[in-house]
């Protein structure tokens, strides 16, 4: 699966998540095995309840397996702790949300910046590097603005200039353009696979909208708590150009 | 990091500016109990320290009857010779000054003035500490001869005199006229709120034929010697007046020695008391204030959970939202401390003002009570926080 990939960016394992125990358990996922090489794409589709959200907390390290490996740079994450996750996030990753979840009240540059304060950037270095991630959606003037004070696509841009502000490793986007219309859909889809395509970032999106995967390089459908299709396994894994 | 929590904390402090101020009421308003009553305990202690000194240090002051001031009438006055056998049988004495007292109208060109006379020699002037700005004491001869001349204290010439100097003028009391030959330095204000400086001294024979048609005393002045043991000169006195006043073994004193400095020591303990007491009851609203951010600062991490959920997910560890939340607490409780304190020093000086007593600034008591309004920020501000940093970051950005 992974020939032309000896060493994933991320790998789960068997993975299955149980949530409850004895006869109200719900198993969300039931044995999952997924590798994503550096510099893919890859869309994660399926119907609602397939488990598709919940292999995303767990790529996310906001969530654990119930059992199985999830290997992020050959690191077992279902073997660290809770700050050493909050950790991994800080570091490696960037989160995108349907629902934007900016700060409110808070403006677009300094929501930008919020991750980089964890990392203990100095002030000056911060602002530098919020305003750069600005621009590269676009939103440069539009910095001052409050989310209340910008539109749904805007505020989309802001979240994924937040998410790419740190460089990280692994982009997680969690249906991004669910709460938006066709066009202003296109866009950010344009954006992310813009960002995908030149900055060789490696996004993971979770999606039900076929018309939005198609900007992915590699598509994943989850059913029932299995892997249903992995493009991967057909065609092998897809490099950026 | 630390400055952010605190940027944010301050953000949140005026976002919710009404809400704010209502959290820390509680905290201003038990601040501003806790340093308004100590300052003022300590002002009042201060001001009977300090008017018990004017009376006199190491001074003894003896009455008849076992209870000070009115209602020993039926106890018999003291003679003249008592004072002299206290004089000349007890050692380490400095002074014994005999008076006698009473009421009277004291009149000069149309002004007149109700106030006490009160007749001694010049001995009292020592014992009770009391210094002449204007004129002279009294002489061997006016005393002998109880001549009609007097000293009078401040309050009785600023009552009589207004601007005129008082020194040589003729002042009438009663039946008879007396000539003003000194004028005292003012005392102010007595520890139980009497004016000191509203008195006539007199020769005691004077007073005696002139006023109080008696030739006995109703008050001895004693001053002890810096050296003496005043508890001994107290229980010798006692043992002295005993005899002379023929009281049997199982009876009672029909006499009473008070010790200025036994005064002071029983009226600042109860101050001190009181300002304890009092101190307690408002730490009380203190902890109620407390209680309130704790309150608050639940609703706040319910109200962003949201928040804490986007702080989670982009890396903050569990400690950081903590000290966030705590720091928020701090920065509510600390603000009410602050504001506390300045309501409380302006409370202060126009209540001590009011009751007469010093206003003594105490930075000490001020940074207790901001350190301990800072303090319950901490409590109470943890558990909330706690809260907020054990939230999981997938059901926290899920939140509505």
């Amino acid at each position: 699966m992974s020939s032309d990939a000896p060493q994933p960016l991320v790998a789960l394992r068997g993975v299955t998540k149980t949530y409850g125990e004895g006869a109200s358990a719900l198993s969300a996922l039931r044995g999952i095995d997924l590798d994503i090489a550096p510099g893919e794409f890859v869309a994660i589709m399926g119907p609602s309840g397939s488990g598709k959200s919940t292999a995303m907390n767990i790529l996310g390290c906001l969530d654990t397996p119930t059992s199985g490996e999830h290997l992020f740079q050959g690191v077992h994450v279902e073997r660290l702790s809770r700050t050493q996750r909050a950790l991994l996030r800080r570091h490696y990753l960037g989160f995108v949300f349907q629902g934007y979840n900016l700060l409110a009240r808070t403006s677009a540059l300094e929501n930008v910046e919020l991750p980089l304060i964890y990392r203990r950037w100095p002030r000056t270095r911060r602002r530098a590097a919020a305003l750069e991630a600005l621009a590269a959606v676009g939103l440069v003037d539009w910095r001052a603005h409050r989310p209340s004070e910008l539109s749904g696509g805007q505020q989309q841009r802001v979240a994924i200039a937040r998410a790419i502000v740190t460089d990280p490793e692994l982009l997680l986007a969690d249906e991004p353009t669910g709460n938006l219309d066709s066009q202003r859909s296109h866009e950010i889809m344009a954006l992310l696979a813009g960002l995908n395509r030149e900055r060789g970032v490696t996004l993971v999106m979770v999606t039900h909208e076929a018309e939005m995967a198609r900007y992915a390089s590699r598509s994943v459908r989850f059913r029932d708590g299995l892997v249903e299709h992995d493009d991967a396994a057909s065609h092998g894994g897809e490099q950026a150009a | 990091m630390l400055r952010n929590a605190l940027l944010v904390a301050l953000r949140e402090v005026r976002r919710n500016l009404l809400r704010s101020f209502l959290t820390i009421l509680g905290i201003v308003i038990g601040v501003w109990a806790v340093i308004t009553m100590v300052t003022l305990g300590r002002g009042a202690t201060r001001a009977v320290s300090a008017q018990i000194a004017t009376l006199g240090s190491n001074l003894l002051l003896m009455r008849p009857g076992q209870r000070f001031g009115p209602g020993s009438a039926n106890a018999p006055n003291f003679k003249l010779a008592d004072a002299a056998a206290i004089r000349d049988q007890i050692g380490g004495l400095s002074a014994v000054a005999p008076a006698a007292n009473r009421v009277v109208t004291a009149v000069y060109a149309a002004r007149n003035w109700s106030t006490v006379v009160t007749g001694t020699s010049n001995a009292y002037f020592d014992a009770t500490g009391w210094n002449l700005v204007r004129g002279r004491r009294f002489a061997e001869g006016e005393l002998r001869a109880g001549k009609a001349v007097c000293i009078i204290g401040e309050t009785v010439r600023s009552k009589l005199f207004g601007s005129e100097s008082p020194v040589g003028s003729r002042i009438r009391l009663k039946q008879f006229s007396c000539t003003v030959i000194g004028l005292l330095r003012a005392k102010g204000q007595g520890a139980m709120g009497m004016d000191q400086d509203d008195v006539v001294v007199m020769p005691l024979r004077a007073v005696q034929r002139r006023l109080t048609g008696s030739v006995d005393v109703n008050t001895l002045f004693v001053s002890v010697g810096a050296r003496a043991d005043i508890d001994r000169v107290k229980q010798q006195i006692a043992a002295l007046m005993r005899t002379r006043r023929h009281i049997a073994d199982k009876e009672e004193d029909d006499f009473r020695i008070l010790d200025t400095r036994q005064i002071a020591e029983t009226m600042t303990s109860t101050i001190r008391i009181m300002t304890l007491l009092l101190g307690a009851v408002a730490a009380v609203s203190l902890l109620v204030g407390g209680i309130g951010i704790m309150n608050i600062m639940l609703v706040s991490v319910t109200e962003r959970t949201r928040e804490i959920g986007i702080r989670l997910a982009v890396g903050a560890l569990g400690r950081e939202v903590l000290l966030q939340f705590v720091i928020e607490a701090v920065v509510l409780s600390a603000l009410g401390g602050a504001i506390g304190i300045v309501l409380a020093t302006l409370g202060s000086i126009a209540l001590a003002s009011a009751m007469h007593v010093p206003y003594v600034f105490d930075a000490r008591i001020c940074a207790l009570a901001f350190f301990f309004a800072a303090g319950i920020g901490v409590i109470f501000g943890y558990f909330p926080a706690r809260r907020a940093a054990r939230l999981d970051p997938i059901e926290a950005l899920r939140h509505e």
